[in-house]
């Protein structure tokens, strides 16, 4: 590219750099309209950029804001639009990086579920945007020859997501999530969640002891039979009848898939 | 909310409108800004307003209630897609991805008009979500030229061009805004996207007059008008400092202003823009029934004599 055609470039970049890093001074070329000056002026750019992404991370993640209260909320999250802009126009995939910078972000440490509950916000955005996919219906299902059941393997809904944690991430995340006072919670009880969309409305389900395993197989591949045994191995009271149900009523999978 | 009410169209047959006639094109009355929060009210109003606007890229995931809803809309209201994100004003060519996906949108709603706005918002894949300003210089002339060529032969039909709102000016600016968007037009044959407020907003910040950026305005090419509400602010030296945001009724001195546009140059589809501090949809109808009101007695002198019409007469 001749060097002419790079000051619109450079200029770009300049404004670019300043608005993002608030110690840095606005672009040269920037000033006020008849020898103005021009520091507040640019500070608008600046203002409307972070607040504006802050503003799409508490939409994303309103429990999260709910149980960090908004002062503490809002800025974790403009640490976290400094070091982690977003890298598509489309801010309904904004925030992916979130849980994880929560996970690691010092002054959260008192709250150790807090990066789960926004792995459950997180994947309730996604459902709420993916594909209008039908999910599998109970007669594919039992057309399978049973001698084969054992080795049918699921294509996942693009919704599905599973969470897995060490703490009551769905009562956590269904509390805040509702209009009402949040009550006590024994954020010490382990929970998995599963978060579906089978139709408009996104759903997002708690699921019982082994179930976790058992989704977690499926959705990475594995048969029927090692999901299976992958509840069984992590908790005795693991029900298979009551597991295939939940593969029907919660949506997660779009096809049946025999190996032959 | 009524959810069966919003179930999947049927596929369109080849070469058809999945859409009835009556909402292919945009009329020269007022529509608004469509949010989820105010999708019953508008499908129960007994009096619908003209057609709906939305911005693109809430409807670029790709399905779920966003769709289901614009589906429904789109059944009863002509549509104009607003893209936001597309970086017009930037020096990187546009994104590939985004203008597929914004094409897809085209074809699959058929949107009576679609524009974009003269600005960029990404940078060396940084996305800073805000309309940020432009030089205007031979140079950054090419560019925005280049990419509304790109664009409008991606989606295959005209787009009109927003002018901003600003709060700050380039020194190695060699033109002015009215001159930059005439050229624009010129070049590439898109139309024009009038914003009264912006037009009101960098008037009052950079201190010129808004009727004498009206009367250099290539007005015989503006295909829709934007009317919002500003906030005011201080700037450096304590002197106002307006922001565009979207968040209020329309000012008085912007309805002024409106009204000496129309009557210049006729009546032309208004949208009414409210994107935060949402309120209660008849608040935003009675805005939309406002500007109704101007256009309506617009209307009626153009039908009197069309020699009231003529865009050539010196506005102000």
């Amino acid at each position: 590219m001749p060097l002419v055609s790079d000051i619109h470039d450079l200029d770009a970049a300049g404004f670019r750099a300043a608005i993002l890093d608030p110690a840095r001074g606005r672009p040269q070329t920037v000033t006020g309209p008849h020898g103005k000056q021009a520091d507040k002026r640019f500070n608008v750019y600046r203002n409307n950029v972070t607040v504006s992404l802050i503003n799409a991370l508490a939409d994303t993640f309103p429990a999260v804001q709910r149980i960090t209260g908004e002062t503490f909320f809002r800025d974790m999250a403009r640490e976290f639009v400094r070091a982690r802009p977003p890298v598509s126009p489309l801010l309904f995939l904004y925030g992916h990086e979130f849980p994880a910078f929560i996970a690691d972000f010092e002054h959260a440490a008192q709250m150790p579920y807090l990066a789960d509950v926004a792995r459950v916000e997180r994947a309730w955005l996604t459902a709420y945007h993916a594909a209008d996919l039908e999910p599998l219906a109970p007669q594919a299902l039992a057309a399978i020859d049973p001698a084969h059941l054992a080795d049918v393997t699921f294509r996942p809904h693009p919704a599905a997501a599973l969470v897995r944690s060490r703490f009551a991430v769905f009562d956590i995340f269904d509390a805040n999530r509702s209009h009402d006072s949040v009550g006590r919670i024994d954020a010490a009880r382990a929970q998995s969640v599963l978060v579906t969309r089978p139709g408009t409305e996104v759903m997002v389900t708690a699921l019982p002891d082994g179930h976790d395993a058992f989704f977690e197989c499926l959705l990475s591949g594995g048969t029927l039979g090692e999901a299976a045994e992958a509840g069984m191995a992590a908790a005795e009271t693991f029900d298979i009848n009551e597991a295939i149900g939940g593969i029907l009523s919660t949506g997660a999978f779009i096809a049946a898939e025999t190996a032959q | 909310m009524n959810r069966t009410s919003l179930s999947q169209d049927p596929a369109p047959a080849a070469g058809t409108s999945r859409f009835a006639a009556r909402t292919a094109r945009i009329p020269a009355s007022a529509g608004v800004g469509f949010k989820h929060s105010h999708l019953e009210a508008i499908l129960d109003d007994p009096d619908p307003v003209g057609f709906l606007e939305v911005h693109a890229e809430n409807y670029m995931g790709d399905g779920g209630f966003p769709h289901r809803a614009l589906e429904r809309v789109r059944r009863d209201f002509p549509l104009s897609l607003h893209g936001v994100c597309m970086s017009i004003g930037g020096p990187q060519p546009l994104s590939e991805d985004h203008l597929t996906r914004f094409k897809a949108l085209v074809d699959r709603y058929e949107p009576g008009l679609v524009s974009e706005h003269l600005a960029w918002s990404t940078h060396d894949d940084v996305f800073m979500n805000d309309l940020l300003p432009l030089p205007y210089t031979d140079e950054t002339l090419a560019h925005v030229c280049e990419h509304i060529d790109r664009m409008q032969s991606v989606i295959g039909r005209q787009m009109l061009l927003e002018n901003p709102s600003t709060y700050v000016v380039f020194e190695n600016s060699t033109m002015s805004e009215t001159d930059f968007i005439r050229e624009i037009v010129r070049r590439t044959g898109c139309g024009l996207l009038l914003d009264v407020n912006n037009v009101f907003v960098s008037a009052t910040n950079h201190g010129f007059s808004p009727l004498s950026y009206l009367m250099d305005y290539p007005m015989e090419h503006v295909g829709e008008i934007h009317l919002a509400g500003h906030a005011v602010q201080e700037d450096d030296e304590g002197e106002p400092l307006l922001i565009d945001s979207h968040d209020a009724p329309v000012a008085d001195a912007v309805w002024d202003l409106y009204a000496i546009v129309v009557r210049q140059a006729g009546p032309i589809p208004t949208l009414i823009e409210w994107d935060s501090d949402l309120p209660d949809w008849p608040v935003l109808r009675s805005e939309a029934a406002a500007a109704d009101r101007i256009l309506d007695e617009v209307a009626h002198s153009f039908m009197m004599g069309k020699s009231h019409g003529k865009i050539s007469h010196a506005v102000g």
